[in-house]
């Protein structure tokens, strides 16, 4: 199915939630909304839902005008953070809801099926109650699964779970979104769920639909500071620079000056770097930073080194496990060819728009 | 400040027979005097129940507690000299912050000159000297588990502090600067903390030596690196580390391990190890998992499933004999399409050997 959201505004008590907002979104994908709490994405979700209606503004569905039309008569499935299954139904019969709604035949098969795709087979018989977190929210997405809804509307699913359980789950969702049944709209407020679930991601922000495409895309080439910063955990490293006379050379705060691989107009700009950028060692043409090790941060796979430099803290995200004291002195290489450049944000709002990707993204 | 030294076990009923019947299945552990250790591992694990046993909220059902070689297993929370930090804040709000951060002092009788300069110093730890004279009542959240956590470190005299997940209030933004706090005090005052999360960032960033747990039972204690590069048991090497270790099974025989049909070179130091007909599973991280040439010497082919770019680098997720194997690569580096067979780097000088779960080599 094609949902398009056309001029959608939400005022709610002289606030306004969303700003006009135009999306269409990809059919047959996934499409994540990726926005920090409060950044408009449930508002969002209630809309194409039809459990809101907008303060203006169309939705429309294959071409036709849904805008007001209420949840019931739509064909939506939904999945919230909270495990919502029904408490006095087995596992099996709760799967089997929209089904038995619906008359299909041959529920015990399908039932079987859907659960065995979310490895919850064994506990068919069971009451929700009865089984973990993890387990009763693979109930929840069964379900919404067996309704086979066009629309399936996820709100941070995972969050309320154990992480390596939503290691495991994320995995499976993103298989069960690929094979493309649904249009599937995703929220999380995580960059990394985003970019794990792929797809295409709407990056939302105090109410705005700052970007939407393919989910790569968008991280690898954000148009602006805003959604650099709402797409990148760790923060993209940041520092206010100079562009010199003739532009084709920048100078950072401490009088390192780099080469840039097209020329920009005289004048300030903001210079961003990806955590994973920076590297131990130098490769050829890169660029020293030295400071000191505020701190290392372990995750498992990578650490994270928060390096205090001239103009503040950088952080530098280095695989697998890394030991470092607190106060250690410190070499970080970048290369010029890594870097973003920004316009300087000024304090009513506005600027902030790309001026340039890094050498190694414009490329690709 | 005190070495605590355990020798127990906790079981759910009376006379337990099987491991289910235990919360705790029996351990022996030490912890130095003045380390940083963490209790990580999944909800039910046992971790708090571990906690709570060397804070004297609850007695083991068999075994014994020593601190520094002392007998305290019947001795209460404030017996053992135990300061204790909990998820949620536990502070007076009636009372300002100097007020809040001296009480565990005051109830001592501690004299007042000694109060004033060991609060004085908490305080600047932890960023809370302009603050002293405010009621908590009007603070944030995270700044009144500030408190709680600056209350727990303020006795010098502690055996040991015991943190309950106590980050779990704080926004993700500032998490790293407590963190780093955590760290810093831990350096300077040299008190014995010991922390429990299910958080494994938490945990590695935090701890000189985790405790790994699964089930009632310790399946690791070692530094970050060590549980990184040799998870003694196969729960390990998956729980730490996202995604976790590839695990795939091999058999010993003709003096060699087989995968399938190919033979992978063993170590001499593995041989003796390995007897003929064993199941052994080998264990590979994601990002040791390297590309290598067709038909190269520990290397097996796979069909590639899927190359996800996940920003940061690219995922891979091959199979070999209907088994699922995840290959972390640079942005850049060429992988084959999907359905195709790509040629992956098993045996290396990371990879490590499983048998029955627990690590041989």
């Amino acid at each position: 199915m094609q949902l398009v959201l056309e001029n959608v505004v939400q005022r709610v008590g002289g606030q306004t939630w969303l700003y006009p907002l135009n999306l269409a979104l990809q059919s047959h994908a996934v499409t994540v909304l990726l926005g920090v709490t409060q950044a408009g994405k449930t508002s969002l979700m209630r809309i194409m839902a039809g459990l809101d209606a907008p303060t203006s503004g169309r939705v429309l569905v294959d071409g036709q005008d849904v805008t007001g039309m209420p949840v019931r008569q739509r064909n939506v499935a939904m999945v919230y953070q909270q495990f919502i299954n029904y408490p006095s139904m087995t596992v099996a019969d709760n799967i089997a809801s929209p089904l038995k709604l619906r008359g299909d035949k041959d529920i015990d098969s399908k039932v079987r099926a859907l659960a065995k795709r979310l490895h919850i087979d064994m506990f068919l018989d069971r009451l929700p109650a009865e089984l973990s977190g993890g387990q009763q929210q693979r109930v929840a997405l069964a379900r919404a699964l067996a309704k086979d809804a066009p629309l399936m509307l996820l709100d941070e699913p995972l969050v309320n779970l154990d992480y390596k359980l939503r290691e495991g789950l994320r995995e499976e969702l993103s298989q069960l979104f690929d094979a493309g049944r649904s249009t599937v709209v995703y929220a999380t407020t995580e960059p990394g769920e985003a970019l794990l679930l792929g797809g295409y991601t709407a990056v939302l922000d105090a109410g705005e639909l700052l970007q939407y495409g393919p989910t790569a895309q968008v991280f690898h080439a954000p148009q602006s500071l805003r959604v650099a910063r709402a797409f990148s955990d760790p923060p993209m490293n940041l520092v206010a620079v100079q562009v010199d006379e003739g532009g084709h050379q920048i100078t950072l705060p401490d009088g390192t000056q780099l080469a840039l691989h097209q020329p920009l107009p005289q004048g300030p700009a903001m210079l961003g770097l990806r955590a994973n950028a920076l590297a131990l060692r130098a490769r050829p043409g890169d660029v020293a930073l030295r400071g000191v090790v505020h701190l290392a941060e372990i995750s498992g796979s990578d650490t994270f080194v928060h390096v205090e430099l001239p103009w503040g803290d950088w952080v530098a995200q280095l695989t697998g496990v890394h030991k470092m004291a607190i106060n250690q002195p410190i070499s970080v290489y970048m290369a010029p060819t890594d870097c973003y450049l920004f316009e300087s944000e000024l304090p009513d709002g506005k600027g902030g728009a790309l001026l340039q990707l890094p050498a190694t993204e414009a490329g690709g | 400040m005190a070495r605590i030294t355990l020798d127990l076990a906790h079981a759910y009923r009376p006379h337990p027979q099987q491991d289910s019947d235990y919360a705790l299945l029996p351990l022996q552990m030490e912890f130095a005097d003045g380390g940083a250790y963490a209790l990580l591992g999944p909800s039910g694990c046992g971790k708090t129940t571990l906690l709570n046993i060397m804070s004297g909220l609850l007695m083991p059902s068999q075994g014994q507690v020593l601190f520094d070689g002392h007998d305290v297993t019947h001795d209460s929370p404030q017996q053992r000299n135990i300061a204790q930090v909990f998820q949620f804040p536990v502070i007076y709000d009636t009372m300002t912050v100097a007020e809040n951060l001296a009480f565990p002092l005051r109830n001592r009788k501690v004299p007042e000159a000694e109060i004033r300069q060991r609060v004085g110093v908490i305080a600047e730890m932890l960023e809370m000297s302009g603050q002293l004279n405010q009621r908590a009542a009007g603070l944030a959240a995270d700044a009144k588990q500030k408190i709680s956590l600056g209350r727990g470190l303020v006795r010098p005299d502690v055996a040991a502090v015991l943190f309950d997940e106590p980050l779990t209030v704080i926004d993700p933004h500032l998490k790293w600067q407590l963190r780093r706090k955590l760290k810093q005090i831990h350096q300077e005052l040299k008190l014995t903390l010991i922390y429990v999360t299910h958080d494994q960032v938490e945990a590695l960033t935090f701890a000189e030596q985790v405790v790994v747990m699964s089930r009632g039972r310790v399946m690791q204690v070692g530094a970050p690196d060590e549980l990184f590069e040799h998870p003694r048991h196969a729960f390990v090497g998956h729980f730490i580390g996202s995604p976790g270790m590839n695990f795939l099974p091999a058999e010993s025989r003709e003096g060699a391990l087989w995968v399938g049909a190919r033979r992978m070179p063993v170590a001499p130091h593995l041989q003796a190890l390995v007897n003929e007909g064993a199941a052994v599973q080998l264990g590979v991280r994601p990002e040791y998992l390297r590309l290598a040439l067709p038909d190269a010497a520990g290397a097996v082919p796979a069909t590639v499933q899927r190359v996800q770019d996940v920003g940061t680098h690219l995922m891979l997720t091959a199979s070999v004999d209907g088994q699922a194997l995840k290959a972390r690569f640079a942005n850049g580096t060429p992988l084959p399409a999907v359905g195709q067979t790509v040629w992956l780097q098993l045996v290396g000088p990371h990879t490590c050997y499983y048998r029955n779960e627990e690590l041989l080599a």
